[in-house]
């Protein structure tokens, strides 16, 4: 006779696991197939494009990111994504204190440059104290100095025809080099800059050595590292899988990402 | 007079109009996309700060964490063994994870920051626009005035008082008075429609750095990006709160009535207490 009292929380773990697989799994599993259905995605992605076209409405082109003081900073700037890059070219730049390091700057431009460090340091400088805002949640507010995008680009002549300028960089994830993109009012915006220093000093490793672009209106995927070119286009369909960007490609981040 | 000997017709009202019905189921399924999305968001990084910046090497005033076997979460300096729920969990396939909120309570089920992303600020607009074309209808076709306006006399602290008291004895109003918001109704709705709806809105775009640029005394009024992420988070678990006291209430008032009349607009007034029911 003992054999047949189930004990009551057995029963209960019973039932709730049947609930669970007749129920729960094949809803959540229902509701992951309408998270992957290609028109639902296609729909959600209108938001991206609401986003970014009602930003764009609201805010003045150059309107600026909130800028701090020394005293604002973060006691540690975190890093995020590649913290070294890997093979031997890069740590033979990184031995020699990246003096032989070039930014080939191409692409629909009427006079290709290939930048030294020595170049970029030796142009007009800004500096400035942001906040980057990482996809994830978190916030580090540092101080960076480099010379303006715009001005790399004007210096090379860009063309009427440019669109989109591409960033490329020298670390590897996976499968690929990694790259982003951001159009002409991103490119040419006054804090947009490619800084070579964090905090009042060379830009350490971690945080892109030795030269990184800086987005301000935009989520820190945006801000490409170790950048070694920057090339003027005017479609973002040869790049990638045309999306844009290395997690653009992959994860489907948004391409557009000021929020 | 008890309720089952009533053998008139019960009286009917029509309680809800159209546009308050379709926002209402709207609003539903939109804050339940925007919790779960918005779990998957805080599962990238759960941890919160307060002030202009917070990451990992800066403290934070709540986490959800884990060791290699037990789940917290931690609020200050108290920390609370979690282990199953948040933070260390056994997913559908029996595979231990560590994310803070578990696979059932997110979009997409399995971690996918991008995703989860895509369907928050999707929704993000139909939370929005719904809200603010529900407002001006509030505000222009009377529903406010009528319904939602707090009367002087209702102000009084024993009226509000005698009300606590009702809801605390689970006392519902019968008759003619159960077609009108009770004071406490009227708190609640008028704040979450006119609080805290709007204060997710504006905390949310407060974490966005494209619009700080557009309005950045956003950012000074919450103290700061991190700040606004912290208030976001609390908002949305007062929402949460607000939703199961009102699914307690909708059932304890009867919930064919309540749902029936959300659908079709049409309430069947409780019958008036006789004198032996008080």
């Amino acid at each position: 006779m003992r054999d047949f009292i189930v004990p009551r929380r057995q029963l209960i773990a019973r039932a709730g696991g049947l609930v669970a697989a007749a129920g729960a799994l094949p809803l959540l599993s229902g509701c992951d197939a309408i998270n992957d259905a290609p028109a639902v995605r296609k729909i959600l992605s209108l938001g991206e494009t609401m986003h970014q076209h009602s930003q764009r409405a609201l805010t003045d082109r150059d309107a600026l990111a909130r800028e701090f003081t020394r005293a604002d900073l973060s006691p540690v700037f975190r890093s995020n994504g590649t913290k070294l890059p890997q093979g031997a070219a890069y740590a033979g730049h990184a031995a020699s204190g990246f003096a032989d390091w070039r930014v080939a700057v191409t692409g629909l431009v009427s006079r290709p440059l290939s930048l030294s460090l020595a170049d970029i340091r030796a142009m007009p400088q800004r500096t400035q104290i942001t906040r980057h805002d990482c996809v994830e949640g978190w916030s580090a507010i540092g101080q960076w100095t480099g010379p303006r995008l715009g001005r790399i680009l004007a210096a090379a002549g860009l063309r009427d025809s440019a669109r989109f300028i591409v960033f490329r960089c020298a670390d590897r994830i996976g499968d690929a080099l990694y790259y982003e993109s951001c159009d002409l009012v991103d490119a040419l915006h006054p804090q947009t800059i490619m800084a070579w220093a964090l905090n009042g000093a060379v830009l350490p490793i971690a945080n892109g050595a030795p030269l990184r672009l800086r987005i301000e209106r935009q989520l820190g995927y945006k801000h490409a590292k170790y950048v070694n070119a920057i090339e003027a286009v005017a479609s973002l369909d040869g790049l990638g899988e045309g999306k844009g960007g290395y997690w653009e490609d992959r994860v489907d981040y948004e391409w557009y990402a000021g929020i | 007079m008890a309720g089952t000997d009533n053998a008139a017709p019960p009286h009917r009202v029509y309680r809800h109009r159209l546009p308050a019905r379709i926002w209402h189921w709207v609003n539903a399924l939109t804050l339940l996309i925007l919790l779960m999305s918005g779990l998957m968001i805080f599962n990238a990084h759960p941890r919160l700060y307060w002030g202009q910046y917070g990451a990992n090497p800066d403290y934070a005033w709540f986490a959800i964490g884990s060791t290699p076997d037990t789940g917290f979460v931690r609020i200050g300096s108290t920390r609370i063994e979690t282990t199953g729920m948040l933070g260390r969990w056994t997913d559908g396939e029996g595979v231990r994870q560590a994310w803070a909120f578990p696979g059932w309570a997110t979009i997409p089920t399995s971690y996918n920051l991008a995703d989860g992303r895509r369907w928050h600020l999707f929704f993000a607009w139909v939370l929005s626009i719904a809200l603010t074309l529900y407002m001006l209808w509030t505000l222009l076709c009377g529903h406010l005035k009528k319904d939602l306006h707090i009367r002087r006399a209702e102000w009084s602290p024993r009226h509000i008082w005698h009300d606590i008291k009702d809801h605390a004895r689970l006392r519902f109003p019968k008759g003619e008075a159960a077609a009108r918001y009770n004071i406490l109704q009227k708190f609640s709705y008028i704040g979450v429609i006119f609080v805290l709806l709007p204060l997710m809105i504006f905390t949310g775009l407060t974490m966005s750095p494209g619009f700080n640029a557009t309005a950045p005394w956003l950012v000074d009024l919450f103290g700061g990006r991190q700040s606004a992420r912290s208030i976001h988070f609390i908002a949305a678990w007062a929402l949460v709160a607000f939703f199961l006291v009102h699914i307690i209430m909708v059932l304890l008032a009867g919930p064919v009535n309540e749902i029936r009349s959300m659908i079709s607009g049409w309430f069947r007034l409780p019958p008036e207490r006789s004198a032996g029911d008080a």
